[in-house]
């Protein structure tokens, strides 16, 4: 019965076009590539052929690089190669589970505020511009003296620091995306609020927090490192890159290599998030082709 | 042919980079524009008809895009100009106006300031020359007061007069070529009819030449002397205007015009009727066939509506205190039977799209009443809404956005059955392929994504899921307009079929006046929130009455060469605005029956 003949454009699926823009960015790969390597370390911990990060050595105490030690020792004459491998538990456990805590309080009720909008945004985006207007470290730290000094404890005041960022994102997306014609489609099918907002609005306002949220990683590492080296994250003995630092500060003009490799493994994990964030940002746009 | 032609294209064709590769868009283009002479280039979406005139502006990105042949504007070869000489031909030589009037000027400088800024830096008059000479550009495209309007940003502009603003801009350099890109796409009926006149009035005090791009067939018929014919990058047929109207070669350009819905085609016709299927290999149109009466008019009509208003508050100043409202739906009454298709046609701003919103109550009327299929629409709480979507559905406008690009086609059609608990997910996988099936695709396509289909398809998916709960009456709210003339012509004849086989009543919203004609049974006429005429289809449309269903027909552009040089006068008159102060009260309206069932709104 047609008229003239239609043909379907040739469009490659959502996730395997994403996948292969990612491909093609060769620093995104670079840092999927540093994640892995530190997720793998991390992960591996347990099994590798590394010396018990927490073993003291009265005979080995501040030694340079070496043999016996490849990343030399500390104060107290342990292994840091050892000891950097376990602290990259703590920092990457830090980064995730705080950002997962942020996202999962704040797109919530980022997407509530958007949704209704009226009183109930009103007062969502009035609390939400209040936490934004203290710094984030300064709320991180003040939440995490209130809430005790303990690794769980860092990661809930860094999540809860991180939050309001994605309430406000999160709204933003929804309200673009609540009017386009099949939210309203969707009413006039008869949805109920709690459908459309979980089926038609959050799949696609997800994009961009995925992305805030790969970059948010990167800010949360370099939180719970600013709260070990204040004493407020992990505990000693127990090793993270921030509690390292801390005690390198004491030792900088004779032990530099202590500061040295926990710096240079914060900065390039940083790295690694943020060029990973980059890459999504580019890969899930849907104007760039 | 004794004149050097301003333009001249030889063998253009155009590639974009895609993925690596070099992908041709236009290939193989040759046509020169001569002094004094529009040439229209028509063509559907995804022709390149546009990319066509982008290249002749050199104005695509040069790393992703080529552009080879040759290319002579006003003697100059533009393929051979450096950025910084092509700097001096665009807006000189040749000037370029847009579609989107509401984007194409810059919103934070007055009108007055734009113009003069192209007449110094083109023209290098002094700033008191140039507030002159652009006083005297905004009297040429007839815009009121002009000297007072002068120091007017464009938000206080419509769109009408903005594409006025961008048309004087345009004309600020004297170029020799005024090329056209859709122009005239995003106004209203009566005003597009303004702007084409003016181009036309203005190309003969002028005397430049006009290449005209459009998708219109009517618009084509009336302006064009050549028009070229485009198909997937291709110029298939070349010729004077009523040539390619009346002795058309190419199978597609049969093909196209056959599809283009003629307003005053349906003269002698009772019902509603199918478009011609065109073969597209050889361009020959079978007889459409008459849709059989559907309609039972007998009975009680399956959606009334009483006395419906609907506003919307203003509100302004520090404690957003109403200060006026927007009668968007002003006392409106109509039934609608089962079998039955209504159509509100109006101009934007008419109310017409409001109406079918408040009908659902996706908007809030103020007062009024609603029944249908027995509901009483405005006392229902929202488990009883919920229910009435059971009866009535809606069909947008915009394929692209009214289907959600997360979730599969099948997901969507199927979710309204499942959500309304009518029945197991198997029996919702059947019922989905079966509406598949009947708006003409194929099942297979359920696990598809909706951005993997052509707009029509998406169209034909978007029928499919308002189909899925056996709705009696569907708002089809623009449904068409978005869509190339043969999609267009496939969907129409889709809507009446489904209209046979399952006796739908149909609310069709719609500003094209060609397919209203085509597929009502009954028209009501919609002007400022009112209506101002209702009544059979052939009465209204052979006999109208209201002076502004009269000014509507008019207007709409008819693909008839013949009616090339046809003038409506020009006017300047602007839409009004339903926009009222608080203490407005709407005046009570009077009808005069002129034939049965024909009411018409007495002033």
């Amino acid at each position: 019965m047609t008229a003239i003949q239609e043909t379907a454009p040739v469009a490659a699926r959502e996730p395997s076009r994403a996948w292969r823009k990612m491909k093609a960015n060769r620093s995104a790969l670079v840092g999927l590539v540093i994640i892995f390597f530190f997720t793998a370390l991390a992960v591996l911990a347990p099994v590798l052929p590394i010396p018990d990060p927490l073993a003291t050595s009265w005979s080995a105490i501040r030694k340079a690089p070496s043999a016996t030690h490849w990343l030399g020792t500390d104060d107290i004459g342990r292994d840091i190669l050892s000891r950097m491998i376990w602290g990259a538990q703590a920092s990457l456990l830090a980064g995730v589970v705080s950002v997962v805590i942020a996202v999962v309080i704040g797109v919530p009720f980022g997407l509530v505020s958007g949704y209704f909008g009226g009183w109930v945004d009103m007062v969502i985006s009035r609390v939400t511009e209040a936490l934004l207007a203290m710094p984030f470290l300064i709320t991180a730290i003040a939440l995490a003296a209130f809430l005790g000094p303990s690794l769980m404890n860092a990661m809930i005041a860094i999540g809860l620091s991180a939050m309001p960022i994605f309430v406000r994102l999160t709204r933003g997306q929804v309200l673009a995306v609540k009017t386009e014609d099949y939210v309203e489609g969707a009413r006039a099918i008869g949805l109920g609020h709690f459908d459309i907002m979980t089926r038609y609005i959050l799949p696609n306002v997800f994009a961009p927090i995925i992305v805030q949220a790969t970059l948010t990683v990167a800010t949360a590492i370099i939180a719970e490192a600013s709260l070990s080296f204040l004493g407020l994250g992990q505990q000693p003995p127990a090793p993270s890159w921030g509690s390292m630092l801390n005690v390198a500060k004491n030792f900088l003009t004779q032990a530099p290599w202590m500061a040295m490799w926990p710096g240079a493994a914060i900065f390039l994990v940083v790295i690694g998030f943020n060029l990973l964030g980059d890459g999504l940002r580019d890969a899930l746009d849907p104007r760039e082709a | 042919m004794s004149e050097a032609p301003v333009l001249s294209v030889e063998n253009l064709t155009t590639s974009f980079l895609v993925d690596g590769a070099w992908k041709s868009v236009v290939r193989d283009m040759s046509f020169d524009v001569r002094p004094g002479e529009t040439v229209a280039i028509v063509g559907e979406s995804g022709s390149g008809k546009s990319v066509t005139s982008l290249s002749i502006m050199r104005l695509l990105a040069p790393g992703s895009s080529r552009i080879e042949g040759k290319i002579l504007l006003a003697g100059k070869d533009i393929l051979a100009l450096s950025e910084r000489e092509m700097r001096g031909v665009r807006g000189n030589d040749a000037s370029m106006i847009f579609q989107e009037p509401m984007t194409s000027l810059n919103p934070i400088f007055t009108i007055g300031r734009q113009i003069s800024e192209v007449l110094i830096r083109h023209k290098g008059l002094s700033k008191q020359e140039a507030r002159a000479e652009t006083v005297r550009l905004l009297e040429k495209v007839r815009i009121p007061n002009a000297a007072s309007r002068f120091d007017d940003y464009p938000h206080q502009f419509s769109g009408g007069m903005r594409q006025r603003v961008m048309i004087a801009m345009a004309l600020a350099s004297r170029p020799k070529l005024l090329i056209a890109d859709e122009p005239t796409t995003a106004l209203d009926v009566t005003i597009q009819g303004q702007i084409l006149d003016l181009i036309k009035v203005l190309q003969e005090e002028e005397g430049m030449s006009v290449l005209f791009i459009t998708h219109d067939m009517g618009v084509v018929a009336e302006i064009a002397d050549r028009t070229i014919v485009m198909y997937r990058g291709e110029q298939v047929e070349t010729g004077p205007t009523d040539e390619v109207f009346l002795r058309g070669r190419h199978p597609y350009t049969r093909a196209l015009l056959s599809a283009v819905p003629k307003l005053g085609s349906m003269k002698e016709r009772k019902w509603p009727t199918r478009f011609p299927v065109v073969d597209i290999k050889t361009g020959e149109a079978a007889e459409p066939a008459e849709v059989a009466a559907t309609v039972e008019s007998g009975r009680t009509p399956v959606l009334a509506v009483k006395n419906l208003v609907t506003r919307f508050p203003i509100r302004s100043g520090l404690f957003s205190r109403q200060t006026g409202a927007v009668h968007a739906v002003e006392d409106i009454s109509f039934d609608l039977f089962q079998g039955e298709t209504l159509s509100l046609v109006g101009e934007s701003g008419c109310g017409k799209s409001t109406t079918g919103r408040s009908i659902m109550r996706l908007i809030e009327p103020t007062s009024g009443d609603v029944s249908l299929d027995g509901y009483d629409v405005r006392a229902l709480d929202q488990m009883g809404l919920r229910n009435l979507r059971k009866s009535v559905q809606m069909i947008f406008q915009d394929p692209f956005s009214s289907l959600n690009p997360r979730m599969t086609v099948g997901a969507a059609i199927s979710e309204p059955f499942i959500k309304h608990k009518l029945g197991s997910p198997k029996q919702a996988r059947d019922k989905t392929a079966d509406l598949l099936e009947r708006v003409g695709l194929s099942p297979a396509m359920m696990s598809r994504y909706p951005h993997e289909f052509s707009g029509g398809q998406r169209q034909r998916i978007a029928i499919a899921r308002a189909l899925s709960l056996d709705p009696k009456v569907i708002v089809a709210d623009e449904s068409v307009s978005a869509l190339d003339v043969s999609i267009k012509a496939q969907v129409c004849n889709l809507l009446l079929d489904l209209q046979q086989s399952l006796n739908l009543a149909f609310l069709f919203i719609s500003h094209d006046m060609a397919v209203v004609e085509r597929v009502s049974h009954r028209v009501a006429v919609m002007y400022l929130g009112e209506i101002v005429e209702i009544g059979p289809r052939a009465a209204v449309f052979e006999n109208p009455q209201h002076p502004y269903t009269k000014k509507l027909m008019a207007a709409v552009p008819v693909p008839d060469p013949a009616r090339r040089g046809i003038r409506r006068g020009i006017s300047n008159e602007e839409l009004k605005s339903p926009v009222r102060s608080m203490d407005y009260q709407p005046p009570k309206r009077e009808y005069r029956e002129v034939s049965e069932g024909h009411l018409v709104q007495v002033a």
